[in-house]
């Protein structure tokens, strides 16, 4: 709670500011101090501009590390009052459900196509099996799941805190003496640290299943062993393990930039909207570049 | 006044970054009474609340409510201090994922153990006070704007605060029920023994109410007194606001930097 407040005490005397403000009007003279002020030169301007945004970005991600622990302090009421938290789970993850495993269905269906087409070329079409299962296991079950939640789930929670912000419901519950981290935040943002490895899971079973119609229904690989070498060769630790913790640091990603945006978001129409986009970019950017991290440490061919 | 007061503003000034919304405020809410800060839009009212409310902190000054100073107080105390208060929203603010009776359950359930008969009592009973008793298994967007505003007072009442706040209460309302309003500020307060502070440039509704007016412009008080002694005043910033006449000392026109021709000029031939 002090961390909240402190944020607040930021915010009202300084900080970054606002891209609002920086939205200078095309005609007339506005504000007392214009940020490309004419007469400087072009060169100065730049470099003035260059620094002026790394300046803003460094700013905001001081914020949203500062926010994370606040809202990690905050989760008591969240874990406590475990319903909230299911509610949440409920609108962010139950009913991301269908557009997850129809897309995993999908994917592993292309997977079966492309995948038989490549390896009908070295006669080891039989390991269809392995190249479906551990193609989603390990890579394209975290990070698609983790796109897909970003922009279906993320977005909605950015949203909605944007708008409760707009709607002075987010001040009103503060009137009340009720902590809307603690019981607005940190309930959403746990419900989507818990939903995005089930997803992810669910995602990859459906890919294997949309491998297998293709591979084995549709173009005839044997089934026997589709299934042999895929559970002959799929490690636990390796490849399940791996792919459960990158799904597990995806979600805290996507509902840590959600929440954050959401509740960073200018309280405008405008102000809600810009902070919905910067919920899918940024959370789909870090998420491309957690997982080359990830994998990197992970998987290094040995 | 006496001093027996609950809150107690002396000598606050605000700023945002180095634009100064209030300076050198004083005002003083006594106990049971109901009290207007009037003042065209942007001049600071809803900061004032704000403030009071302890949501923003003061440059310099104090807010004093119930003998605590509210920017001293850390986060619990605070806290504590404000389930005393209660503050009605200029739209409403209700929780649009809840029904209206779980809006005003919201506090008693966040706040007491009781059990879930007494609370349906409590909220049934706060309902009624509004008058939409009936309306409790409505969602918020399926209410008008004036029974929104009635919602959110038998919300703001929903722990019998000792101070009630209003940030425009009658801002968009049909004449019927802004009069509902403002008769419900009245009776509640007196019914509660509270004391209320009414933020709003609606003159006449208000001044039908209140027991205490203070004028601000430009974040300072120009004007105070009761009711009679404001519609009998001749000072020129309170007649021009209570007969609301287009031009006067509050002018017409916000400062620009240089004159209209010379700044017209300037654009279409620099």
């Amino acid at each position: 709670m002090s961390a909240m407040a402190d944020s607040q005490k930021t915010k009202a005397t300084g900080g970054p500011q606002k891209p609002r403000n920086s939205l200078a009007s095309p005609r007339g003279t506005c504000g007392p101090a214009p940020r490309l002020a004419p007469g400087k030169s072009l060169p100065v301007q730049f470099l003035t501009h260059l620094g002026h945004s790394v300046t803003d970005r460094l700013w905001r991600l001081g914020f949203a590390a500062h926010f994370f622990v606040a809202v990690l302090l905050n989760s008591g009421t969240a874990l406590r009052r475990f319903q909230l938290t299911i509610r949440e789970i409920y609108f962010s993850g139950a009913l991301s459900i269908v557009i997850i495993l129809v897309s995993g269905l999908f994917v592993g269906m292309v997977l079966g196509l492309q995948g038989y087409d490549t390896l009908e070329r070295y006669g080891s079409s039989e390991a269809l099996g392995v190249l479906v299962s551990l193609s989603l296991v390990r890579e394209l079950g975290p990070v698609v799941s983790g796109l897909l939640f970003a922009s279906r789930a993320g977005a909605a929670i950015t949203a909605e805190i944007g708008l409760m912000k707009a709607t002075e419901q987010i001040s009103a519950m503060e009137m009340m003496a009720v902590n809307p981290i603690a019981r607005v935040v940190a309930p959403r943002f746990w419900a989507g640290v818990i939903s995005m490895p089930l997803l992810a899971a669910l995602f990859s079973a459906m890919g294997i299943f949309g491998g297998y119609l293709v591979g084995v229904k549709l173009i005839g690989v044997d089934a026997g062993s589709f299934w042999s070498q895929m559970q002959a060769t799929v490690d636990f630790r390796e490849d399940i393990l791996n792919g459960v913790i990158k799904s597990f640091v995806f979600g805290i990603l996507i509902s840590w930039i959600a929440v954050f945006e959401g509740y960073d978001a200018d309280p405008t129409a405008e102000g809600v909207s810009r902070a919905t986009t910067r919920t899918v970019v940024t959370s789909s950017l870090s998420i491309l570049a957690a997982d080359f991290i990830l994998t990197a440490f992970m998987f290094r061919g040995s | 006044m006496s001093g027996d007061s609950l809150v107690k503003i002396s000598n606050l000034s605000f700023a945002y970054d180095n634009r100064p919304i209030l300076t050198g405020i004083n005002m003083e809410i006594p106990r049971g009474k109901v009290v207007a800060i009037m003042g065209s839009s942007g001049c600071g009212k809803t900061t004032t609340l704000r403030l009071i409310g302890g949501q923003l902190k003061p440059t310099s000054g104090t807010v004093e409510v119930s003998g605590q100073i509210v920017h001293q107080l850390d986060s619990d105390a605070l806290y504590e201090l404000r389930r005393r208060m209660g503050m009605l929203f200029q739209f409403g603010a209700l929780f649009t994922d809840m029904s209206v009776y779980d809006n005003v359950a919201f506090q008693i359930r966040e706040h007491t153990d009781l059990p879930e008969e007494l609370i349906n009592d409590l909220v049934l009973m706060k309902l009624h006070a509004v008058g939409l008793r009936g309306a409790h298994c409505l969602m918020p967007t399926e209410l008008s704007g004036g029974m929104a505003r009635r919602v959110a007072l038998a919300r703001a009442v929903a722990l019998d605060p000792m101070l009630i706040m209003y940030d425009e209460p009658f801002a968009g309302l049909d004449p019927i029920s802004l009069s509902i309003i403002g008769d419900l500020i009245r009776k509640l307060n007196d019914a509660l023994g509270a004391s209320s502070i009414i933020v709003t440039h609606d003159v006449q509704e208000s001044l039908k109410i209140v027991d205490y007016v203070y004028f601000v412009s430009a974040g300072k008080v120009v004007a105070e007194g009761t009711p009679q002694e404001l519609k009998a005043s001749k000072a020129p910033y309170v007649h021009q606001f209570v007969w609301g006449e287009a031009d006067g000392p509050v002018p017409f026109h916000y400062p620009a930097a240089q004159p209209f021709d010379e700044e017209l000029m300037g654009v279409r031939h620099g």
